[in-house]
């Protein structure tokens, strides 16, 4: 039977791993992703968990030694945030392009400095374009499961790619949240074994990472792109197998709120959840507002989410990392680029907020659609909360 | 558009991995040479001094007793004249 918890987020995504039957976990702690592989690393110690526990002695090791043990055909597992993520940065275009599967959670975390140890989305954002397939979960439910789906869509022979699951650090990574765990025999159903299509064998020896001349660079690197793109369709698969197995009802782009809403609220991350509460209430006040959440970042998902913003007038976008120098939040960068030339292009306004861990409660969502309504904000981006004298 | 590429992007193993050992030998290397060896037969005394120091191991015997290298490899470094004890080999610019 199913247990129904209160736990930690971040002990509910090690119990995830656990049942996923990794091979190898290789991590450095690094807060506030440190609970996850503290208890990963627990369950190795005491035979709970029958895996290769690395503790490596950096970032930039633990993403090598997960890429080693990908290459040798090991299911593979690993944490980290920020700073640590920013350490593993070379080594991570290194596992995409050599088509290696490894499933790596980030808790994401401001990059310093100033030193903050708090949440937004600028880690993850300055690692955008890494060729991984990479998701955001906003709730510990959907932690827990999207780790098994991350291993069976990087591992699925149409895409060998790695996945990063990205969930909310603190808001989510510590919060007690109820959970509900199914039985091993469930998830042993939804996630099958690892077939490597192809891996280190002194048998049947492989060159990996061999050099790329300028004669086949660019095809190698097409490979990947195309690879990464082909990839939508095996997340779509694998997300509608979550649903059937566990009654949800996740997509690449999930929407609430008014049917008919002209002006809509994109996020991405765990403010989707506030955002709903706002939407919610602005409903009930007969104001036709909408809500559309991007789970699936890369490959971004164009077509769904036009879909899911159909017949919106206005997208107020919430971008939780700023792009220096640029003329939007990435987030924002991305769908102006989306709709770029359509006729039925929305107008778009981007709002950045909840950076290094600010706050952002649901009221200042109401607050942001009042002002987008009436054209209060800056064409721009709007850095939210900011405490200025001008 | 020029081609410059060796095989089309669906062509490429996963990752771009290399299936076969020993395929540099496939990948003919020789052609940014600027000086070749030119062997002086009346001189050489087939002491395969030149096919040791090769450092492309291009160097090999021929049916009639000579080493001579094979061009495909050689990038014209000039060990071999450098080596052979009987200066029977002298460098001398190609023409292409």
């Amino acid at each position: 039977m199913a247990r129904r918890i209160g736990t930690e987020v971040s002990l509910a995504v090690a119990d995830a791993v656990k049942m996923a039957a990794p091979d190898v976990i290789s991590a450095y702690p690094i807060t506030p992703q440190t609970h996850i592989v503290e208890e990963l690393s627990e369950f190795v110690a005491n035979g709970e968990l029958d895996a290769e526990y690395i503790p490596v002695e950096s970032e930039h090791s633990a993403m090598s030694a997960a890429v080693g043990a990908a290459a040798a055909g090991a299911r593979v597992y690993t944490a980290t945030s920020s700073q640590g993520l920013a350490l593993m940065h070379e080594i991570l275009f290194i596992a995409s392009s050599m088509r290696l599967p490894m499933v790596m959670t980030v808790a994401n975390r401001s990059l310093s400095g100033p030193i903050s140890i708090w949440n937004d989305h600028s880690d993850i954002m300055a690692e955008r374009d890494i060729g991984w397939v990479q998701l955001f979960v906003e709730n510990g439910q959907e932690a827990l499961e999207f780790t098994w789906a991350a291993f069976r869509i990087g591992e699925d022979k149409r895409v060998m790619l790695p996945v990063v699951v990205n969930m909310d650090g603190f808001i989510m990574s510590h919060m007690i949240e109820p959970i509900t765990i199914p039985d091993q025999e469930v998830v042993d159903a939804f996630l099958k074994p690892y077939e490597p299509q192809i891996k280190l064998d002194t048998a049947d020896p492989v060159t990996f990472g061999p050099v790329g001349v300028p004669e086949v660079y660019l095809e190698a690197k097409k490979q990947c792109e195309q690879a990464l793109l082909d990839s939508k369709a095996v997340v779509s698969e694998v997300i509608d197998d979550l649903n059937h197995t566990f009654g949800r009802q996740y997509g690449l782009v999930e929407t609430n709120g008014a049917e008919d809403a002209e002006t809509v609220i994109v996020t991405m991350g765990s403010l989707g959840e506030s955002v709903m509460t706002a939407v919610d209430r602005m409903n009930a006040n007969g104001k036709a507002v909408g809500q559309a959440r991007i789970r699936l970042w890369r490959p971004f998902p164009v077509e769904e989410f036009m879909d899911a913003v159909s017949g919106a007038k206005k997208l107020v976008v919430i971008d939780r990392a700023i792009s220096p120098g640029s003329v939007n939040g990435p987030v924002a960068q991305e769908l102006k680029s989306v709709f770029y030339g359509r006729l039925d292009a929305p107008e778009i306004v981007n709002v950045i907020a909840g950076i290094g861990g600010r706050d952002v409660p649901v009221d200042d969502f109401v607050q942001m659609v009042e002002l987008a309504e009436k054209g209060e904000l800056a064409e721009t981006y709007t850095l939210w909360g900011l405490d200025s004298d001008a | 558009m020029s081609k410059q590429s060796i095989c089309a992007w669906q062509r490429l193993e996963p990752g771009a991995a290399i299936r076969d050992p020993g395929n540099a030998a496939a990948l003919k290397t020789g052609d940014w040479r600027t000086l070749v060896p030119v062997l002086n037969e009346e001189e050489c005394i087939k002491c395969t001094m030149c096919a040791v120091f090769c450092p492309e191991f291009c160097i090999s015997e021929h049916e009639d007793g000579f080493f001579r290298p094979d061009l495909n490899y050689c990038k014209g470094c000039g060990i071999c004249a450098n080596e052979c004890p009987k200066t029977a080999i002298t460098m001398v610019m190609e023409e292409k």
